[in-house]
This record gives structure tokens, C-alpha cells and sequence, in this order.
């Protein structure tokens, strides 16, 4: 007589499996199609409403939004008449004909027209730079390295603010403007903060109570003070104490206020990463002979800073929005040029400022999206050490 | 490299006979005294087991050997160097003094064979190339090399335990120090983490060694020592520890883990 394995268990005290079960398919409604709809958005009742809500909004929202950028906009024309309901009796979407007109001026600001092709040079110089350092397999690394953090910024000073010895004449910066500016002071801000947080981070962790007292002031001051008043600070009351020879570039002085400001940000950021290395990874690190300066730079940080990723981007997102508020002590970033340019009689259309803001959503969201998602493969590819 | 040399490890001589002396060593965290007139001297060659209810000092005593932990009266002299505030006196004696941890404390970031080479590199100055040949040496020792290209967080617990032993071993460190090595390991890991300690004693390591395994102090202890409220209560060569403990709170200890 044969018993079917199963019952073994139930109808024998003793049991012994004598035949293994080999693996079978998952049921229908856990894979395809059906099955992510149901596990992702069908899964309770509060999902199926949640679900039902997004998707009324997206039927709302996306419509009026390909209406108002592509179906009714008005794509060519000289003047504010082009863009005018009054005049060309229809509904009217984006003027896109302002945008051409006055996207050099959104891209240079008042930079020289003849002089441009420095910007443009920079600007060329900039990918290289980035792509070779945010290109992980690419060729000498190193060599991508030393180009950024000392040819690129060097480079980019002569190229920018000139060099009369070799030809280059002089731009002075408040005829600096727009995606320039913005893209300026946000490479020195982001350049600047990791290593100066970093070295706050460590510093507020020191044994030594002066560093540590120090590095907290630092952070606490800089971070208790909103931005616009480090700015503020920097462009209205330093010419107060300085003598006009002395008083540094105004341009310059933003970028230091942002500099500073979000390595106060970094510096807690990367603390929170050193708090969570275990104190077996120090005393790893010691017991083989590491000394300090070894030990964080090949042990603690590169794990520390893997964990913070997401953290550090968020922060150098900010920070790129940030350079907007430089707006507020006149310095012309891409904000403050299409600020100005919407208000230009020859284009006062009302849908004008709609169409300006429009451009300079895209263009926040390009860069800020652009960084979250290099962030988001850098964590995939440094996740590798964390399969367990 | 033959396979005889491959399969010895030649510990670095001591400068001195003496590998450890603590004289008089006290520790306090805060208010709270952990350690109590320890006097120990080791000699080269002699392997120590530490034993001891949880909180008596075991792990703090042998830290205080390589500094992780400070003394703060007594004295400490590792090989004739005595340890101070002095932090030359303290990375020479971490370079001579080889550590194997409860949880491994490998790095996680690294592969094991970059777990192994670290040092040689930064500490030791030595090129890639050979660094690279003297970890594969002590994986192949410790039974696996061919997991140098992994990471730690892909091994068991038993196998990173042995790649922690030979990290330490790479550095050819003169004394060797093992905080409870198996006490967080699957009971079907430790044998193998232990056989590869009973060969490096049969290699004539210096070692002292916190644990409870005490089929592995019979094995190859020279003397085993027991501490209770961070002193030590009794100290004897592994026969007469286990055969006649003379102080009743030994006795009491040995009749609640030998069942």
C-alpha cells in the first residue's frame, strides 16, 4: 500500500522524507501584468482610493499642460502681438517667440556679445570636466581629477573674467548673468561643501575640544541663519568695514555665503554617515595599524559617504535652487534674467511671465532631476559590498 | 612559494622573551572600575586563555594590549615597548600586534583580498603586486582563497571569521590577540574558525584568547586564566585549572559551563 508523501506526517509519529519537492510556479496573479497592477496599486482599499485620486489628477493637470506648452502656443512672431488673444482672436498657450528672442540673454546675461565664445568654451570645458568625473569607468580618473579641481577652476577664471596679459580683456561680473551665474555659483558651491563639510563633520567629532568647539559654532551659527542673510550679510555690510579698494567682487562674495552656507548643511549631512559606521570598523581599521587620517579616508568615509548619497544630493539639490536667492542683492542668475525679461514692454503679453517661469521650471528640473538620478545609479552600482 | 612554507606560518620573533607584562594595570570607565591590579606576564610562544562571566573585563583586559582601550594606572609593555599617550609607541605596537574580533570587523566596502592588503599597503609601504601575493599566501592558509574577489557580506560567519585571521596574520604580527573569535558564529562554523586557531598555536604564535570554548583551552592553551569583577581570580596551566580550580568562584564558573 502507498501512502502519498504528504499525509507521512500527520498519520506516522516517526518521519522521514524520502523524496524532495521540486520548486513550482508562483500562482497567476502574483507575476505579469495583472499582478504589479494588483500588488502595486490595488493592493488595499486605501491604495485603490490613492490610486484613483493620482490618476484624476494626471487626466486634470496633463492635458492643460500639453495645451497651454504645445497645442495653443505660439511659435513664431516678432513681438508681443504674436501672443496677444486681442489680436489674433484665439486662444493663446506659451510664447515661445519671447523665449527665442531672449534666450541668449537667459543663457549670458549682459556677458559681451563679442565675448560670448568664452562662455561658451567654459561651458564645454565644464562637461568635460563633469562627464570625466561622473563617468565611473572612465579613462585615467585621476588625471579627470587634477583637470577639475585645479585646470577647470583656474582655467575658467582666466576664460571668464580675462586675462589681459594674453589678450583676454576684462569681464567685469555684474554683466555676468543667467545660466552662467547660476551654473557658476552652484560648481563652486557644490565643489566647494563636501570637502569643507567633511572636514566640519570630523572636526565637530574631534576629541580635541577646541576643533570641536569650533567646528560646532561654525555649524550651528551658519545653519541658525537663513541664506538670504548670509547674503545680505556678504553684499551689504562687509562694504562697511572694508575699505572700497579692498572690498572683494560681488559675485564673489555670494559664492562664498553659498560656499559656506551649504558645507554647514554638508557637515551634518556627513555626520549622520559617521554616527552610523560601527565602532568595530574603527577599531577594525586601528587594529591593523591604520593611523587617523588613513583610517578615515580608506575605512570610515568611503562608507560613511556611501550611506549619505542620497543625503548629499538632497543637499546639493537645495543648494542649486538656492543660487536663485542671489536674485535678491542684484546679481543676474538665470532666475533674475527672466525676471527681468518678462517684464520688457515688448513682450508684456499675459502670458508672458507664465511662459518665462515655464522655461525656468524645465530647466531647474532637468539639473535637479539630472543629479538625483547619477545619485540613485551611484548607489546601485556601490550597493555591490551590500549583498548579504 | 613550496608547498611546506605554504602551509607554516613562521610567526615574527620577539625583541624581547617577554610578549606581554601588565603590572599593576587599573581601568575605570568613569566611576565604574573595570579592571583591578591586573598582573599578567606572557611569555613569547605561550598561549593564553582568558575565561570569565560576561562583564568581568576579559575583552577590556586584552584591548588594553593594542590600546584600543586605555590604562589608566600600571603598566602596560608589549614586547619591550611600553604603551603611553605617546601615539608612535602606539601604531608600533599595532603593527606587531595582530587582532581577530567577536564580529569580524571586516570592512564591508572592501573585497576580502583588499580587506587583507590594506595594511601591507599603507602600513607596511609594500607594492601592490606583493601585498597581493602575501594575502593569497594566508587565504590559501586559512582554507579560502578563492573567495579573495568577494565581498565579506557574501561569506558565512565562519569564513569571514578565517579571512579576519588572515588579515591579521598578513601583517606577520608577533603576538596575536582573539576577542571571543567564535562566540558569534553558527554552531556549525566554529570548528572550522577553531582549527585554523589550533594550527596557528601549533605554529608557535603568541596568543591570548578570550573565549568559552573550553575543548579549545584543554587543546592548546599553556595556561588559562579566569577573571570575575574585572580581576584576575585564578591563573594555571590548563590540567590543574580544570582538574582542581582552587578559588570557589572558578569552581562555581566551571560547574555552569561544563555540564
Amino acid at each position: 500500500m502507498t501512502i502519498a508523501e504528504g499525509d507521512l506526517a500527520v498519520t506516522e509519529i516517526a518521519f522521514v522524507r524520502r523524496a524532495q519537492i521540486p520548486p513550482q510556479p508562483p500562482p497567476v496573479a502574483m507575476t505579469g501584468a495583472l499582478g504589479w497592477l494588483r500588488a502595486n496599486l490595488l493592493s488595499t482599499p486605501f491604495n485603490i482610493v490613492l490610486t484613483i485620486i493620482i490618476a484624476l489628477l494626471l487626466i486634470w493637470a496633463i492635458p492643460e499642460l500639453l495645451k497651454f506648452l504645445l497645442i495653443d502656443a505660439v511659435w513664431s512672431g516678432a513681438d508681443r502681438d504674436a501672443c496677444r488673444e486681442i489680436v489674433q482672436h484665439r486662444p493663446i498657450g506659451a510664447c515661445w517667440p519671447f523665449v527665442y528672442e531672449r534666450a541668449a540673454y537667459f543663457v549670458y546675461g549682459s556677458y559681451p556679445i563679442p565675448l560670448r565664445w568664452r562662455v561658451n568654451v567654459f561651458f564645454a570645458m565644464l562637461a568635460i570636466g563633469v562627464a570625466w568625473l561622473l563617468w565611473l569607468n572612465a579613462p585615467r580618473r585621476d588625471l579627470g581629477a587634477i583637470y577639475f579641481f585645479v585646470v577647470l577652476p583656474i582655467g575658467s577664471f582666466i576664460l571668464l573674467h580675462g586675462f589681459p596679459a594674453i589678450g583676454l580683456p576684462v569681464v567685469d561680473t555684474v554683466l555676468w548673468g543667467g545660466v552662467l551665474v547660476t551654473i557658476v555659483l552652484a560648481s563652486v558651491g557644490i565643489v566647494v561643501s563636501l570637502p569643507v563639510g567633511i572636514v566640519l563633520a570630523l572636526g565637530r567629532r574631534s576629541p580635541k575640544p577646541a576643533v570641536r568647539l569650533f567646528s560646532v559654532i561654525f555649524i550651528e551659527f551658519v545653519r541658525g541663519v537663513p541664506l538670504i542673510t548670509v547674503l545680505f550679510m556678504a553684499s551689504v555690510m562687509l562694504p562697511l568695514f572694508v575699505p572700497q579698494q579692498y572690498e572683494p567682487d560681488k559675485l564673489l562674495r555670494a559664492m562664498i555665503g553659498i560656499a559656506l552656507f551649504a558645507s554647514a548643511y554638508m557637515a551634518e549631512v556627513v555626520r549622520a554617515g559617521l554616527q552610523a559606521i560601527p565602532r568595530g570598523q574603527y577599531e577594525g581599521a586601528m587594529a591593523v595599524g591604520l593611523r587617523y587620517p588613513q583610517m578615515m579616508r580608506l575605512i570610515i568615509l568611503p562608507q560613511a559617504l556611501k550611506i549619505t548619497i542620497p543625503n548629499i544630493v538632497n543637499t546639493y539639490i537645495g543648494l542649486f535652487k538656492d543660487t536663485s536667492l542671489v536674485l535678491i542683492i542684484g546679481i543676474f542668475d538665470f532666475l533674475h534674467t527672466i525676471e527681468v525679461a518678462r517684464i520688457d514692454p515688448k513682450w508684456a503679453t499675459p502670458v508672458t511671465s507664465t511662459t518665462g517661469y515655464a522655461v525656468a521650471a524645465v530647466f531647474y528640473l532637468i539639473f535637479c532631476y539630472g543629479m538625483s538620478r547619477y545619485a540613485r545609479a551611484m548607489e546601485a552600482r556601490l550597493a555591490a559590498s551590500d549583498k548579504r | 612559494m613550496t608547498d611546506d612554507a605554504a602551509n607554516q606560518i613562521k610567526p615574527s620573533k620577539l625583541e624581547t622573551p617577554v610578549a606581554v607584562e601588565m603590572v599593576g594595570m587599573n581601568k575605570w570607565y568613569g566611576d565604574f572600575h573595570v579592571l583591578r591590579d591586573i598582573n599578567l606576564r606572557v611569555m613569547g610562544g605561550e598561549r593564553i586563555v582568558i575565561c570569565g562571566p560576561s562583564g568581568s573585563g576579559k575583552s577590556t583586559m586584552i584591548r588594553c594590549i593594542n590600546r584600543l582601550e586605555e590604562h589608566q594606572s600600571g603598566r602596560v609593555v608589549v614586547d619591550g615597548v611600553e604603551l603611553t599617550n605617546d601615539l608612535k609607541k602606539i601604531d608600533e605596537v599595532r603593527r606587531e600586534v595582530g587582532m581577530v574580533f567577536q564580529h569580524f570587523n571586516l570592512f564591508p566596502h572592501l573585497t576580502v583580498l583588499e580587506n587583507c592588503t590594506l595594511a601591507l599597503i599603507w602600513v607596511r609601504k609594500l607594492p601592490k603586486k606583493r601585498a597581493d601575493e602575501i594575502a593569497l599566501h594566508y587565504l590559501k592558509r586559512v582554507k579560502i582563497p578563492e573567495q579573495a574577489d568577494k565581498y565579506p557580506g557574501q561569506l558565512s560567519g565562519g569564513q569571514q571569521q578565517r579571512v579576519a585571521i588572515a588579515r591579521a596574520l598578513c601583517m606577520s604580527p608577533k603576538i596575536m590577540l582573539f576577542d571571543e573569535p567564535t562566540s558569534a558564529l553558527d554552531p556549525e562554523m566554529v570548528k572550522e574558525v577553531l582549527d585554523t586557531m589550533v594550527q596557528l598555536a601549533e605554529d608557535g604564535m603568541t596568543m591570548l584568547v578570550v573565549t568559552h570554548e573550553m575543548g579549545f583551552a584543554r587543546q592548546v592553551a599553556s595556561r588559562v586564566v579566569f577573571m570575575d569583577e574585572g580581576q584576575i581570580v585564578e591563573a594555571n596551566v590548563p590540567e590543574e585549572f580544570f582538574a582542581h580550580p582552587q578559588h570557589e568562584r572558578t569552581k562555581l564558573f566551571l560547574s555552569q559551563i561544563l555540564r
